[in-house]
């Protein structure tokens, strides 16, 4: 079962309940915890992983050989990301926008294109105390291209688990599709202020195009206003939990702990939440 | 001679566009004969390499030069490797019809270098 951590806005608990959930789950399941948040990650600050594997993140940026190629503009064509150009019957590469697809390779039809390695980033592995796996992906500072880092951090865990949690990127791009795409839930995570609203409202955009059943966790509940319950009350999405703004909290979470760990009355209530996904799941399995 | 110019609009009363890659509308205008046609930017929607995209564009439609408020390293890239003059307009330029003139008065700055990418 894989569960999506995600939010629109930044800095709303992501990783405080994507961390909470895996604590309290595992002392039952075997559960991997991927934070796919590439461009800072920090649920390793909390969990606290003895980061043991270390590889390179690869992908195969195109390099197109003059003498071979007949300037058809193929592989401009093909190229989505715009990561190829064509001047005077020359061809362009921009390798910071390359996704490392092989489209343009694919389709050369005089195979002017062989492929290059180009590392953008590093994966690592590792056990936490609580007996979780972590993995989590670094994208090099100045490679703008979080998506490909992320289908490899997917691909990265050799084993089956009982639970996957991805914790998510900030935002509602590119890269948080990549995180939440295959998700069996995604819990979004949000704060009850007008910018929490709208960027929750964008990711409801984005996961009922995808449908992915969801809910919401309102955090820091008691700043802001209403907008986000009087909102949710006219659609189908459940708020799941609510989770005070406190002194205390913040202090905890500033010591680099886990919410369950300094505050054990949120491991029941985190898996009471994982019993309601569970029979969210059966009742609604979203799209095939 | 075939200029391009970013537009926030359709015609030539239109207001000039500052920005290259997600500029609305390009303006083709031949210098020439006066004669002017209005393009959307292909890159305007597109979720990332906006100013390739656009610059392909501009690329193709055989343009001599290029004017905008600014340009982007990638953008900058392309279009210095295909021969086209970049120049950007002043803030007096309110509408494209001003940037025309200002271009055939050899009024306008020539862009010519941009930020590190």
């Amino acid at each position: 079962m894989k569960i999506a951590v995600a939010s629109g806005k930044g800095g709303t608990g992501k990783t405080m309940i994507a961390t909470s959930l895996a604590a309290s789950l595992a002392p039952g399941f075997v559960i991997h915890f991927l934070d796919c948040d590439v461009e800072a990650p920090n649920a390793h600050l909390f969990l606290n992983p003895e980061l043991t594997g270390i590889s390179p993140a690869v992908i195969a940026i195109p390099k197109i050989d003059p003498d071979l190629c007949i300037a058809c503009g193929k592989c401009v064509n093909v190229c989505q990301y715009h990561a190829l150009a064509m001047i005077q019957e020359k061809i362009l590469v921009f390798s910071q926008l390359c996704h490392g697809c092989g489209s343009c390779a694919l389709n050369c039809p005089v195979s002017a294109i062989s492929e290059e390695e180009k590392i953008i980033g590093t994966l690592h592995q590792g056990k936490t105390k609580h007996g979780i796996m972590h993995y989590v992906g670094k994208l090099t500072i100045s490679e703008p291209m979080a998506s490909p880092i992320i289908h490899k951090l997917r691909k990265l865990p050799q084993t089956n688990p009982d639970i996957t949690i991805l914790d998510a990127p900030p935002g509602a791009s590119c890269a948080v599709v990549s995180t939440v795409y295959d998700a069996d839930f995604i819990l979004l995570v949000t704060e009850p202020t007008p910018f929490g609203l709208h960027d929750l409202k964008q990711m409801l955009g984005i996961i009922s195009q995808i449908g992915i059943p969801a809910g919401v966790i309102i955090n820091r509940h008691g700043i802001g206003d209403k907008v986000v319950e009087t909102f949710l009350t006219q659609t189908s999405i459940p708020i799941m939990m609510k989770i005070p703004y406190k002194h205390e909290i913040a202090i905890g979470l500033a010591s680099g702990k886990v919410l369950t760990d300094f505050k054990p009355v949120y491991r029941r209530k985190f898996r009471a939440l994982f019993e309601i996904i569970k029979a969210h799941i059966i009742a609604d399995p979203g799209e095939p | 001679m075939i200029i391009m110019i970013t537009s926030q609009g359709t015609t030539l009363k239109s207001k000039p566009n500052q920005i290259f890659g997600r500029s609305l509308m390009f303006i083709k205008y031949d210098t020439e004969n006066d004669k002017w046609e209005a393009f959307m930017n292909p890159g305007v929607n597109e979720p990332g390499g906006a100013s390739i995209a656009a610059s392909q564009f501009v690329i193709d439609q055989q343009s001599s030069a290029v004017i905008s408020g600014n340009f982007g390293p990638n953008a900058f890239r392309l279009l210095e490797a295909a021969g086209i003059q970049m120049w950007t307009f002043d803030p007096s330029c309110v509408s494209i019809e001003d940037v025309v003139n200002a271009y055939k008065k050899n009024q306008l700055t020539p862009f010519l270098q941009s930020r590190k990418n």
